[in-house]
């Protein structure tokens, strides 16, 4: 067995099928909160530890800056999980979910003696699902083939064409 | 294999065929792949908010109840029109500062300091205040014993956040040295009586007697004989009176009165209301700061005579002055302090009126240095012709916390900042949503919380004693996405009545009611007696 560059569509369709599935969860996380209107990050602030933990109470005491925080969101994921699913911009769609998820991973880092006050789902010692998809996305953002398969292509048939 | 390799390289370098051809169908299909997986998400969102519509547990116990029009019983906040009236406040110590604040009286460090550093629920409080609620009142009258207080007095009545003072230049501020003096000038139109209760009978009577409408903080009177001359002095002058519960103003009360009167509960046998509180100042032994040291105020800076009023005559003390709620000679303690909000509160709900039989029983077992209240206080309150008990429950001591609950054969009521029903496992009512499995006795059926959006304010509330009061639903409430200071509704609909005509919610009836029945209660604890009410003669029999 030697290494090469070239790999194989199945290697190349499990990456798209990747970027699609993480492009999925994150379009759903933003529609789900512009659906509710009543959600807000203030369950998820008030719960911050480690580095973030002054900053999370900064937000929660200015309403406003709340609204902000809870906007660029919802926003930002839908964009991001737009971006994955359509395969539009999907390198900084992947970078940018990239560096979300990594807000969301050092917000709340399940570090020892961090324990969370919210019941979770699973048990996790410094490496939980958000820090993996966070890092699923970097690969998706460095792997060339995770691009194929979605309208970048175009933009650059069309850039490569005029 | 050799077939299945693709480059792993920028998308530009594959398909060289397909890029001389200009865009290739098969290339066109591998650009569009996002697309159907974006048409099946949309799908599934689309089926997914359908699903949720259709099995809304919450809808479908709220249309089975036949309460869809619940928010309909929320009194809506009305504008604001009329002369301006003058205002005189008697008592600037606590209270005072508090209820000029709710008319939006402050000073300007006190306002910014709240928008800088409050609670979101503190904020939400003035934005609400600053945008609607100005009353088009000005503080023109400034009373009060203790120099300190009345200098504070002043500061207040002069800066409003409406207008940035402009109200009090065009109506000047003045101290009055007594309270007669101040009920005497022909220049105040209505007064707000905040001092310790055993002056609140007096200066009522006093003030309606000149004519002033009056809002006067509870409890309406301190001994049983106030009570009748009070009722009569009110009933006679034709004057606006309201009493200090800002309970009747809180919209999750409003709705739970609606609950009760389609009478989703069932009969009712049991009520019971709480206090639980476990720190000195909750006890009222409040002349030291938490350091240890002395407040501020001797013999020559308070009127002390004047203070004492018809009280016993003892030389001057600073426990005395700040810690009055402790002393039988000055107040009921726990019942005018604290059990008069809780019946209240009951009587707006369910107008329970003034119990046929009440016994009460503590005793001073932890904070006993000085005063004579209890910090264990049991009380029960007969109705037998109503069918039901209303017991008090208090503690100084423990802060663990009791909810306010009204037990119903088919449901039962918690009811504070927030309200729950949840049914009981027996209901015949409910036995068809219970087999069913749509409600459990379990889990509340029905949970009307303050404002979805402001969940996190009652967290952030700053002392133990302030959360005590928001926990009871006496801080803030939410209407039609705005967050009120219930005080401000309170006062507001006072002074509504005044320029509009109609009933305060809480009139001379309902302050005549509780006057009555917190006497009964305060008979029986420092009697050791039981006490009955006699509702011909209209008096207080002790048995």
């Amino acid at each position: 067995m030697t290494y090469q560059s070239e790999i194989t569509k199945w290697q190349s369709g499990t990456l798209v099928a990747l970027r699609f599935l993480v492009g999925w969860h994150l379009l759903y996380e933003g529609i789900y909160k512009l659906i509710h209107p009543e959600w807000s990050s203030i369950a998820f602030l008030a719960e911050a530890k480690w580095i973030f933990s002054g900053l999370a109470e900064k937000i929660i005491g200015n309403a406003g800056l709340l609204g902000t925080v809870d906007a660029l969101n919802t926003w930002g994921l839908i964009l991001i999980g737009t971006g994955l699913v359509l395969g539009l911009l999907t390198r900084p769609a992947a970078i940018a979910g990239t560096l979300l998820l990594m807000l969301y991973y050092l917000f709340n880092p399940p570090f020892i003696g961090m324990n969370s006050l919210v019941p979770m789902e699973g048990n996790y010692l410094v490496v939980n699902k958000t820090l993996i998809e966070a890092v699923v996305l970097l690969l998706i953002a460095v792997s060339p083939a995770a691009i194929r398969y979605g309208l970048d292509m175009l933009i650059k048939k069309k850039s490569s064409n005029s | 294999m050799a077939a299945d390799k693709e480059k792993n390289s920028a998308p530009e370098n594959s398909g060289s065929e397909e890029q001389s051809k200009g865009l290739g169908r098969r290339s066109m299909l591998k650009t569009l792949a996002g697309v159907p997986v974006l048409g099946l998400f949309g799908f599934q969102v689309l089926r997914k908010i359908n699903h949720d519509k259709q099995h809304n547990r919450k809808m479908e116990i709220i249309n089975e109840l036949g309460l869809d029009d619940l928010a309909g019983s929320v009194k809506q906040v009305k504008p604001v029109s009329g002369d301006l009236i003058r205002l005189g406040i008697v008592g600037w110590g606590v209270r005072g500062p508090q209820l000029a604040k709710a008319l939006g009286f402050m000073p300007k460090e006190q306002y910014e300091k709240i928008m800088k550093t409050g609670t979101p629920d503190e904020k939400a409080q003035l934005e609400s205040l600053q945008k609607d609620g100005n009353l088009n009142v000005a503080i023109t009258g400034v009373c009060d014993v203790y120099d300190a207080h009345a200098e504070k007095g002043l500061e207040i009545a002069g800066s409003d956040i409406f207008t940035g003072g402009e109200i009090a230049r065009k109506h000047p501020v003045k101290r009055y040295n007594s309270y007669q003096e101040m009920f005497a000038d022909p220049d105040i139109d209505a007064v707000i009586i905040t001092t310790p209760d055993h002056h609140h009978a007096d200066m009522t009577i006093e003030a309606v007697k000149a004519g002033k409408h009056v809002y006067c903080e509870k409890g309406p009177v301190h001994r049983e004989d106030e009570i009748e001359p009070l009722y009569k002095a009110v009933m006679e002058s034709g004057v606006v009176y309201q009493l200090g519960h800002q309970i009747p103003q809180n919209a999750v009360f409003q709705q739970a009165r609606e609950i009760f009167n389609r009478g989703l509960m069932g009969k009712i046998s049991q009520i019971d209301t709480t206090t639980n509180r476990n720190t000195p100042s909750g006890a009222w032994i409040r002349h030291k700061y938490n350091n240890g040291d002395l407040k501020p105020g001797d013999a020559k800076s308070i009127d002390w005579k004047q203070w004492l009023g018809k009280a016993p005559d003892v030389p001057f003390s600073i426990r005395r002055y700040y810690s009055w709620a402790r002393y039988f000679d000055y107040d009921t303690g726990l019942y005018g302090q604290l059990f008069s909000h809780e019946y209240d509160a009951i009587n707006q709900l369910l107008n329970i009126g003034i119990p046929e039989l009440v016994s009460a029983t503590g005793g001073q077992y932890t904070y006993d240095e000085f005063g004579q209240i209890p910090d264990v206080l049991h009380t029960s309150f007969e109705y037998p012709g109503k069918g039901y008990t209303l017991t008090y429950s208090a503690n100084l001591t423990s802060s663990k916390s009791r909810p306010r609950t009204i037990y119903g054969m088919d449901a039962s009521m918690t009811i504070g900042g927030e309200m729950t029903l949840t049914p009981d496992r027996n209901s015949k009512q409910y036995a068809d949503l219970l087999d069913k499995g749509l409600v459990n006795p379990s889990d509340p059926m029905l949970h009307i919380r303050k404002g979805a959006d402001l969940d996190s304010a009652v967290d952030a509330v700053s002392s133990a004693t302030n959360q005590y009061y928001a926990d009871r639903g006496l801080i803030s409430t939410s209407i039609k996405g705005r967050v009120w200071d219930i005080a401000h509704l309170h006062l507001r609909e006072w002074l509504d009545v005044i320029r509009n005509g109609g009933q305060t919610s809480a009139n001379i009836d309902k302050a005549y009611e509780e006057a009555v029945t917190i006497a009964m209660a305060d008979i029986s604890y420092r009697e050791k007696c039981r006490t009955a009410w006699d509702a011909e003669e209209k008096k207080i029999i002790r048995i």
